[in-house]
């Protein structure tokens, strides 16, 4: 029964794949992505992988897409794209069905039983605090990886707001959204942040010991932001507010900080002293999540385009 | 008792699983969007909802059966009001509905 159940799954993930990349419409391409991301977080699901199954339906398919339509909305209205010449498009699709295959053989001649270094991961989880392995990866054995992705966002955000005109530069992004009276948004936006913030909260908490963490939860936040900014309900943040660039910061800056007392304390950056794991995870954890949400959201805000400062 | 609960679990799963196809069949045929917006919206609410009652029975503790609940009402929230905005985009714009 489950056979027949992963069976109809992968027939459905090429089917929706071969869709995408053959439409020709922007927004149903758009659209063929995110129910393509959602089906494999299904299939992370199937393969006994709910950590990455989140995380991919969180930003592989949500955030993605919705980054996806702004720019294919963006690009309405433009000069029709032009269909590149039918040599490139061969070479194209003869790069990307090696890339397939190559992936796939390597794949496949993967020795029996796989290498792995779980059993080693689980080993040592107590001296972490926490009760799920792949947390304890993120967080704790492999934190300096956790802190460049956060680093990393911080840069994407400056290099969009890079992209203001002088004039805005400090704005606010996005159109200011008016809260029409009747909506059906702002009713949405009212109803769905107190359980959303909760739903967020426990994310956060439950990745200790069971799939979830800071950048699941994180991105639950950010998606609430953007639907009461959608809504009307707030404006966009002015992008020269002290207190939204102290907000980004706020995360990566704890994390340095209890890595340099690693130094100090425990020998080595991002080191943490027997006993003290889950009491500095947690002290990371909880600024890093906030900051994730703002940057997410501001990630898909987008350049200022309004001058109009805090 | 166990046997009647899994007969009820098959029952009401199945009458969401019609619900689900009957849903589908509508979006694909149906001839403009508010009568496609009516016809997914009853795989939603209706699909979703029996499928949550006939996995009522089977849920390993009252919280998950809760978290199910939960899950349905969520669906039915923003369900009802994405399909309302989609309606309304369609009433402005009734060419390109």
């Amino acid at each position: 029964m489950s056979a027949a159940f992963d069976a109809g799954l992968a027939v459905l993930l090429f089917g929706v794949a071969a869709w995408t990349v053959a439409s020709r419409d922007r927004f149903a391409a758009v659209v063929g992505f995110v129910v393509y991301g959602s089906l494999l977080a299904v299939a992370w699901l199937r393969l006994h992988a709910p950590d990455v199954a989140l995380t991919e339906a969180a930003i592989g398919s949500g955030l993605s897409g919705v980054l996806l339509l702004g720019a294919a909305a963006r690009l309405r209205g433009g000069t029709e794209a032009r269909r590149p010449a039918a040599g490139l498009r061969v070479l194209a699709a003869a790069l990307a069905a090696a890339v397939a295959a190559g992936i796939g053989a390597v794949v496949l001649a993967l020795p029996e039983p796989a290498p792995t270094l779980a059993p080693l991961a689980a080993e040592d989880l107590d001296a972490t605090g926490l009760g799920n392995a792949v947390n304890a990866v993120l967080m704790a054995y492999r934190a300096t990886d956790t802190l460049l992705e956060v680093v990393v966002l911080v840069l994407a955000v400056v290099g969009i707001w890079s992209l203001a005109p002088d004039a805005r530069w400090g704005g606010r992004p996005w159109p200011r959204h008016e809260a029409a009276a009747d909506g059906v948004l702002p009713f949405l936006a009212r109803a769905l942040t107190p359980v959303g913030v909760v739903a967020a909260v426990y994310l956060l908490w439950v990745g200790a010991d069971a799939p979830g963490g800071g950048f699941q939860g994180g991105t639950v936040l950010a998606a609430l932001w953007l639907l009461v900014v959608l809504a009307g309900l707030l404006d966009a943040p002015a992008t020269s507010g002290k207190r939204l660039r102290l907000a980004l910061l706020a995360g990566p800056a704890v994390f340095l900080a209890v890595g340099l007392a690693g130094i100090l304390l425990a020998g080595s950056f991002l080191a943490y002293p027997p006993g003290w794991a889950k009491a500095l995870i947690l002290t990371i954890e909880f600024p890093k999540t906030f900051s994730i949400a703002v940057l997410l959201g501001l990630l898909l805000m987008g350049a200022p385009r309004r001058s109009d400062a805090a | 008792m166990s046997f009647a609960l899994d007969l009820f679990t098959v029952a009401a799963v199945s009458a969401g699983a019609f619900f689900y196809l009957a849903g589908s069949v509508g979006l694909l045929r149906f001839p403009d969007t508010l009568s496609r917006l009516h016809a997914l919206t009853k795989a939603d609410n209706l699909g979703l909802g029996l499928l949550v009652v006939g996995l009522l029975p089977q849920a390993p503790s009252v919280r998950s059966g809760l978290g199910l609940v939960a899950v349905w009402l969520l669906v039915l929230l923003t369900g009802a009001t994405v399909s309302q905005l989609i309606a309304r985009a369609a009433r402005r714009e009734p060419r390109r509905a």
